[in-house]
């Protein structure tokens, strides 16, 4: 199951030159761009690793692209996302996210009831990939 | 949104031909070489050179739209000179050429030396080394001095990782960025014998020569018109003199020592309406520099060779 979040996720796949151009956007509204992985996509997951940190300083989006290579060659079987954070007065929050890379083979998540006093039913959502411990979820 | 969604609809239609004398005016190319022109007094060499380069990228680009050529050229330079002799100056020019040519995609100019990219310990190096390249990328990293990151006598020195680094760059991500190194002809020539690597992904090697007394009086003027300073009569026959002077002094930095000295002549300048002035100054007593702001200055204390020579 092709997991859906932030933007562009219901599109097929970007390639490097798109992502480059989304990154300039970002960078030209003078958004700090950086990269998050991880290998728990559960949507409330908000902690991802960040891998380096978070570009305030680079006129280029060229340098995204060579530390997202850099990032795939180490966590290429995990799921990467660019963040832009807009750190101007008021806002600071991220503005814009995006997956740039997910694994060959996403699994889906399964979704869990449990039963309680009176019949009730609670639901909650399990990724079928973080039933194996972390780091070797995919691949 | 625009990028990712608009499907590419057709290809770019091939010119038949191109109107060179055209391209030179409407990239602003033209504008850049006239303002070079302008600006920068002597360096003839130096502007002869940009100028061949800038019509060889003129070329290329034509070729490149019409189908004949697809490599983008290795652009990376390498600056010789003395100190003083204008390499950031001319470098922050070709920056803005290359810019306009298409070849960069912002045209900034990241200044480095030896301390930015070389770390202070293991593994410190290559995040170092990285981060000021992710900063030059679409621009122009010049290295200042550049010899100092080899550091032959000491094999364990980290400047070599740094190089390395830089050299894989400068291969791989052509499109991306220009890297022009600079510093002394000699110290760089040794450095280019010790690393050949450079050697071979430098294209365009171009030497500053120093400047000739005449032209460091021109500069001075220019300078000082800048800052809406003047040079009466004897303060200039004062400062062609200074200038030869100076000259053979150790430390002589061409333009630089000349900066530095009008900065002087003008403190002085300063101090002198300061104590001998009663009541109030016009314009042109503020703004004028005479001979004795400058005589006053060490170098007319030291003998020089020739009155060394015959006491």
């Amino acid at each position: 199951m092709r997991i859906t979040q932030g933007a562009f996720s219901f599109l097929p796949d970007l390639t490097d030159d798109q992502i480059h151009a989304q990154v300039q956007y970002c960078i030209d509204n003078g958004w700090a761009v950086s990269l998050e992985f991880t290998d728990d996509p559960h949507p409330r997951n908000t902690y991802w690793d960040m891998w380096g940190h978070p570009m305030f300083d680079n006129p280029d989006a060229a340098a995204l692209i060579m530390e997202l290579k850099d990032c795939r060659k180490v966590y290429g079987d995990r799921y990467i996302r660019v963040v832009a954070f807009d750190a101007s007065h008021g806002w600071e929050s991220v503005k814009l996210s995006f997956i740039v890379n997910r694994p060959a083979d996403e699994p889906g998540f399964r979704l869990e009831r449990q039963e309680t006093a009176g019949r009730r039913i609670r639901y909650t959502t399990k990724p079928y990939a973080a039933d194996r411990p972390a780091g070797s979820r995919y691949g | 949104m625009s990028a990712t969604a608009e499907p590419e609809t057709s290809a770019p239609e091939i010119p038949s031909a191109i109107d060179l004398r055209e391209e030179f005016e409407s990239s602003g190319v033209k504008d850049v070489l006239a303002e070079l022109d302008r600006d920068l007094i002597g360096l003839a060499p130096v502007k002869k050179r940009i100028r061949e380069t800038a019509a060889l990228l003129l070329v290329e680009r034509a070729r490149k739209r019409m189908g004949l050529a697809h490599e983008t050229p290795t652009l990376h330079m390498s600056f010789t000179g003395n100190p003083g002799t204008g390499k950031t100056t001319v470098a922050l020019r070709m920056a803005d050429l290359l810019h306009r040519l298409g070849y960069i995609r912002k045209g900034h100019l990241v200044s480095v030396t030896r301390d930015d990219l070389v770390g202070q310990y293991i593994g410190h190096t290559a995040p170092k080394t990285k981060e000021i390249l992710k900063k030059a990328m679409g621009g122009v990293l010049f290295i200042d001095e550049a010899y100092y990151l080899y550091r032959p006598e000491n094999e364990r020195d980290y400047g070599q990782e740094a190089i390395e680094i830089l050299l894989q760059v400068m291969e791989n991500q052509r499109d991306d960025l220009v890297v022009i190194l600079a510093g002394y002809s000699q110290r760089m020539e040794r450095f280019f014998e010790s690393n050949p690597g450079f050697r071979s992904r430098i294209a365009h090697h171009i030497d500053f020569p120093d400047y000739t007394d005449e032209e460091l009086l021109e500069i001075a003027r220019k300078m000082l018109d800048h800052q809406n300073y003047h040079l009466d009569q004897p303060a200039t026959a004062a400062l062609t003199q200074y200038i030869a002077r100076r000259r053979e002094q150790p430390h002589f930095a061409n333009a630089r020592s000349i900066r530095n000295a009008l900065d002087r002549a003008r403190l002085r300048q300063a101090n002198r309406l300061f104590e001998t002035s009663k009541g109030p100054l016009d314009a042109t007593a503020l703004s004028t520099i005479s001979a004795e702001d400058i005589t006053a200055s060490r170098v007319f204390g030291i003998k020089t060779r020739s009155e060394a020579a015959h006491p």
